[in-house]
């Protein structure tokens, strides 16, 4: 078999990725949490990275630049379109065309589907997908499985429940997408109706063989999962605010809940949280959250030394 | 007189040029929209007919032009927007032959995305890309926004 090649890769969408590659970016992300900080700062000490992000995400911006911080590397870029070219009118084609010129790496969150895409095309320079509309955002999936992985020593076998807005998260379906490429993966999908999974990710599910089962109340499952996987009800996807008020606040998950859960259980939760998990989760040994975003930072490195090409 | 016959007398027989048959219902407009023969300056004769029976699709549309060449991007815009019809070079009254056509796996520039925040639809100047997912029915994915558009779906930039 070839030897997997990241160099000069473009991270742009989880269907891009095939389960060998997958896994050996969770595998470097591994043997990385060995190493001191002196040596992760001998990884890309002239390395730049461009940071685009034209519209705010504060946690995956700035998991981006510690991580590249890290590396010893540098940080150039934008935290929001406001007062950057896009507002006077440049392309996006250009845009990136022009900062390629400026950095080693680029890290895209835009509002566009496709945008990621887009700009891998342009550039000569990897480029990394940090979310692109409502489309994929495939560093968030790939920290998800290394948390995972992380807790349980494997994917395969995992038994998770996934809570929330089930029907507009994007980070579900990219997760539930890639957790279908493991094997013996069983689904429990808690949502209220109006939230439920779409087709085209139930399709999937069904001709991958994966085995699931929908329900309505996070009780009905709570004993039965290995990992917790809690969203937020997101108020900006609704088209109509009376939809929202009707769920917003459906889910409530607290310590007392908690004491039917297997001991062994996780609760994970891509950030940031509303009012679906209380604060007295936070001190049982539950809760994950917190060191998944952490992870996200490990992960993210992995990927800019492989595809900047300083890892192997 | 022939089934066939009466046929005939509603949509004449051509002498020479082309004939597009078994377009699904409801597509002939589109199909003949895309190959700009509604426009003024056809050399000959241009016959449209819809929701004519067919023992294979229940109902059909066809498409009968009279002087007509298609070039291999003309057989592409058919195979996307009524696929699975049969399109036949006459030649003195007679079928001469049949061109096969066939969706390609990449279409470049053709198609429109119909997811409105996708960045084909909102940045200038990019031209749209679809990948073939499925032949029968057929699907298209756009490379960009990852949407799979179904055959009833697509629509022609």
């Amino acid at each position: 078999m070839e030897p997997l090649s990241f160099k000069g890769k473009d991270i742009i969408s989880m269907n891009d990725m095939s389960l060998d590659e997958i896994r050996h970016v969770l595998s470097v992300a591994g043997d990385l949490e060995k190493k001191s900080r002196e040596e992760m700062m001998a990884f890309a000490p002239s390395t730049i990275l461009a940071s685009l992000f034209f519209e705010p995400s504060t946690r995956t911006r700035l998991s981006f630049e510690a991580a590249m911080s890290g590396l010893g590397g540098r940080v150039i870029g934008f935290s929001s379109s406001e007062g950057s070219s896009a507002q006077k009118g440049e392309s996006l084609w250009d845009t990136i065309s022009t900062v390629d010129q400026y950095s080693d790496v680029i890290v895209l969150r835009h509002p566009d589907d496709g945008a990621a895409r887009l700009a891998a095309e342009a550039a000569e320079k990897p480029v990394i997908n940090a979310g692109d509309g409502s489309n994929q955002h495939p560093t968030q999936t790939l920290l998800d499985l290394y948390s995972i992985r992380k807790i349980r020593g494997s994917i395969t076998g995992t038994s998770i429940g996934i809570v929330g807005d089930l029907k507009y998260g994007r980070t579900v379906h990219s997760l539930t997408s890639a957790l279908s490429k493991f094997e013996s993966v069983s689904m429990y999908f808690v949502s209220p109706e109006s939230l439920r999974i779409p087709i085209h990710v139930e399709r999937e599910l069904k001709d991958g063989g994966v085995a699931y089962s929908e329900h309505e109340r996070i009780e009905e499952i709570i004993e039965k999962v290995d990992i917790l996987y809690m969203t937020r009800i997101q108020q900006e996807r609704f088209p109509e605010p009376a939809e929202y008020e009707k769920v917003k606040e459906i889910y409530h998950l607290d310590a007392a809940l908690l004491e039917k859960a297997p001991r062994h259980m996780k609760v994970l939760h891509p950030l940031p949280r509303v009012t679906e998990i209380s604060r007295d989760v936070d001190g049982t040994g539950f809760a994950y959250y917190f060191r998944q975003a952490k992870n996200g930072v490990i992960v993210r490195q992995a990927l800019l030394g492989l595809v900047i090409g300083v890892m192997q | 007189m022939t089934e066939k016959d009466k046929e005939h007398l509603k949509i004449p027989k051509i002498e020479n040029g082309i004939v597009i048959d078994h377009i699904p219902v409801g597509r002939a407009l589109l199909v003949a929209q895309a190959l700009g023969l509604d426009r003024a300056g056809q050399k000959g004769p241009v016959t449209l007919g819809f929701n004519f029976e067919s023992g294979k699709l229940g109902r059909k549309d066809l498409i009968k032009v009279e002087h007509l060449e298609l070039e291999s991007q003309e057989l592409e815009k058919i195979a996307l927007l009524a696929p699975g019809s049969s399109v036949k070079r006459i030649i003195d009254f007679t079928v001469k032959d049949r061109l096969e056509i066939k969706t390609p796996d990449l279409v470049e520039g053709l198609l429109e995305c119909h997811n409105p925040r996708c960045v084909t639809n909102r940045e200038r100047e990019v031209e749209t890309r679809f990948r073939k997912v499925r032949e029968k029915p057929l699907a298209m994915k756009c490379i960009y926004c990852e949407r799979i558009f179904l055959e009833s779906e697509l629509t022609l930039r």
